[in-house]
């Protein structure tokens, strides 16, 4: 094995800031959790804000894993994967929205 | 290998910042591509995910009269699933953290952790499932039980053998140490968790929260 040739990363401080993200990260998707919790038991909003705040704090808990949790901008060039990924995200999207926008329409061809 | 040099705005190699210094699971033009290709799958896999969710979204209102998401739901069920598996994914991101300071005993260790959470995690899931099964909710009963089984069982599936690739990535990791090789292998089932997770994110939100509460 070639193994060890590999620079062990200069000085703690880079490894202290890792560490820090991982706990950042992980403090935020348990608030993000809770928080949507409280919003959804709470009655306070009518069905449609509701939707929108609890989507919303998906997206964010999402961030907090791609960002924090899954390195996406990291790696050994620029990050051409996180296009596909950006990619992903749109036709997913595209796949949900447009089947209930299309299904919308059942009572005029029903 | 590296003929890019310029810099994206924002972005930078990982996690050593200066030019030339990469994380030891890109170290090999090999194992980066290896974990680009892994990228990739990911972005497939997003789309099976999609699928299920637009048939969840499109059926879920039709129980033909049996259970509905707001009667069958167990909230503290899925409550405590949402945060064993929000605490597996910080424990595997934790492993690639010691898998890049090259510590293979602590890379085997929070690998185990991840596994016994997957583990009580599909043990959850499995309850429920039985649960709900002998209330009568079976997966022929309604098309939205159909689609509900469909979409987190296929996610279920997912943390399952998601689990046994860690197995098996903690045997090599346990025999060889960290290498380039075992080191891409620790970041891939890692990322593969943090997808798990995210996918996690919108049942949770999409299915029970907005389930329970609408």
């Amino acid at each position: 094995m070639q193994a060890h040739n590999v620079r062990t990363l200069a000085g703690r401080d880079k490894h202290r800031h890792a560490l820090r993200q991982y706990v950042i990260g992980f403090l935020a998707s348990i608030v993000l959790t809770l928080a949507a919790l409280w919003v959804g038991f709470a009655h306070g909003l009518p069905a449609g804000p509701l939707l929108l705040v609890l989507l919303l704090l998906a997206v964010l808990q999402i961030g907090v894993q791609l960002f924090l949790f899954m390195h996406i901008t990291e790696g050994d060039g620029p990050p051409v994967h996180s296009l596909a990924i950006a990619l992903a995200f749109l036709f997913t999207f595209v796949f949900v929205a447009g089947s209930l926008w299309a299904m919308s329409f059942h009572y005029m061809v029903a | 290998m590296s003929t890019l040099t310029w810099e994206w705005p924002g972005v930078h190699a990982a996690p050593g910042e200066t030019s030339g210094e990469v994380s030891i699971e890109y170290s090999q033009p090999s194992e980066s591509l290896k974990i680009f290709g892994f990228w990739l799958f990911l972005a497939t896999d997003m789309l099976l995910f999609a699928c299920l969710f637009a048939t969840y979204v499109l059926l879920h209102t039709h129980t033909a009269g049996g259970p509905t998401a707001r009667t069958l739901f167990d909230v503290p069920g899925f409550v405590a699933e949402t945060f064993i598996l929000l605490t597996s994914s910080f424990t595997s991101g934790i492993a690639t953290y010691e898998m890049r300071r090259q510590r293979a005993g602590s890379v085997a260790l929070w690998l185990v952790i991840t596994m016994l959470l997957g583990m009580a995690f599909v043990g959850l899931e499995a309850k429920e499932f039985v649960d709900y099964v002998q209330m009568g909710a079976t997966m022929s009963r309604s098309a939205f039980l159909s689609a509900f089984f469909t979409l987190v069982g296929t996610h279920g599936s997912h943390v399952s053998l998601g689990i046994c690739w860690m197995a098996a990535v903690l045997i090599q990791v346990l025999r060889q140490g960290i290498h380039p090789q075992t080191a891409r292998k620790v970041f891939n089932v890692s990322i593969y968790w943090h997808f798990l997770d995210v996918v996690w994110v919108f049942i949770f939100t999409v299915v029970y929260l907005t389930g329970v509460v609408m």
